[in-house]
């Protein structure tokens, strides 16, 4: 049997090594539609997190009822009833947020992240594990998509959740928040994500064979030369 | 067979399970989501007419308009809400006439959904504030790239024309359809 990962460390995967949107490359359509500002991307990571934790809760609580052949089916109806009662909570008390966000509220049904998680996780672990990668998961979406919604409206529109952080005679980068921006940021961050983790990866490798390689390139090849 | 009776019971006690809990929620959801697009409305409805103190729905037509009147509870004019193509996507706007129907009082895009930036510009006042005091008749016109001669005429934004004049075409069509509606003697 796979050896299991501490609760801990269920959790912090969401984070970086499996962060959704930028090692799952999950859940993109929310990720770019909304992040033209901070504050969009933060709203829509913690509807899809309340969406995620509850749909998981069910489903690892259920997962030996439902029969694997309408799996899939029974998800979509979980996952589609919470996510419409996320819309009329939004519309009834954030009116002006649920304005916003308009169409991707609904669309959060098909979002890939939810019906991922719980097809690789939640109908295979305990509802408490089930719980904690949930968090986890959208805890990273969060992070992803307040990066993404941040640069896009400091470059694009000189704010960052309302508040002017660059100087008036800065003239705003219209791109950022069309939707060619998303892809723009999404493609750099990820490049430098990436590169990141490779050269990460490289050092380690590296001083692991300088560790075996050492008593070798102890051994006095210079005086030869000398 | 079993494994049948299985699947059915499974999805129906989910479906009948969640269509009762969304049932619930909208109950309570229902009246706040109704009571925000009024509120909503209302303030569209003052912002178009700046004098108004009330308002009154006319029921007497098949479409959306709104009677103000002042302190004196004299009629001063209507509000308008209207909708037509934008640049990329419908266009909602509420525009506020005086009695005769011959001058704007106001104008406030509610809905939109054009290019951030260029053709949103259409929703900002240097752009709406043009419509106040206009004169209406025999409809709006619009002129590009230099400040309006005539008293019916407002400026296209530059970079953002096929809004602007969309937002002109919304604002003639709405009125038309007013004067259609006085003109064949329905009480307003």
């Amino acid at each position: 049997m796979k050896t299991k990962l501490t609760l801990s460390k269920e959790y912090i995967k969401g984070l970086w090594e499996n962060n959704p949107v930028f090692k799952q490359v999950l859940g993109m359509c929310p990720a770019l539609a909304v992040t033209v500002s901070a504050l969009n991307g933060i709203a829509m990571a913690l509807a899809t997190t309340f969406v995620l934790v509850f749909s998981s809760l069910i489903i690892s609580t259920f997962r030996k009822l439902i029969p694997s052949q309408v799996r899939i089916a029974a998800y979509i109806l979980i996952i589609a009833t919470f996510v419409t009662l996320v819309d009329l909570i939004m519309k009834a008390q954030f009116p002006s947020l649920s304005k916003e966000l308009g169409p991707y509220i609904p669309l959060i049904v098909v979002n890939c992240l939810i019906l991922g998680r719980q097809e690789a996780f939640s109908s295979k672990n305990t509802v408490f594990r089930s719980v904690v990668d949930a968090l986890g998961m959208g805890t990273g979406f969060l992070i992803a998509l307040f990066v993404l919604g941040g640069i896009r409206e400091i470059l694009g529109s000189r704010t960052i959740l309302g508040l002017q952080v660059l100087p008036d005679f800065y003239e705003p980068w219209l791109i950022m928040i069309l939707p060619a921006g998303a892809f723009l940021t999404l493609g750099f961050l990820m490049g430098f994500l990436n590169t990141y983790t490779e050269r990460k990866k490289r050092l380690e490798r590296e001083a692991i064979l300088k560790k075996h390689i050492k008593p070798i390139s102890d051994t006095p090849i210079n005086t030869v030369e000398a | 067979m079993k494994l049948l009776v299985h699947m059915l019971a499974t999805l129906t006690i989910i479906g009948i399970l969640s269509g009762g809990l969304l049932s619930e929620v909208s109950k309570w959801a229902k009246p706040k989501i109704a009571l925000h697009r009024k509120a909503e409305t209302e303030k569209a409805i003052f912002l178009v007419q700046p004098d108004a103190k009330s308002q009154k729905k006319i029921e007497t037509v098949d479409f959306e308009i709104y009677r103000v009147f002042d302190e004196n509870n004299d009629p001063i004019g209507y509000a308008l809400p209207y909708e037509g193509n934008g640049f990329q996507g419908n266009i909602r706007l509420m525009v506020g006439v005086k009695n005769d129907l011959k001058e704007i009082v106001g104008l406030q895009v509610l809905e939109q959904t054009e290019t951030p930036g260029l053709g949103t510009k259409v929703t900002e006042e240097p752009f709406t504030n043009q419509f106040v005091k206009l004169v209406a008749e025999p409809n709006v016109g619009w002129v590009k790239g230099a400040p309006p001669k005539k008293t019916n005429e407002v400026q296209t934004i530059t970079g953002a024309t096929i809004s602007s004049k969309a937002i002109v075409d919304i604002v003639n069509g709405g009125l038309q359809k007013l004067r259609d509606v006085k003109n064949s003697g329905v009480e307003l």
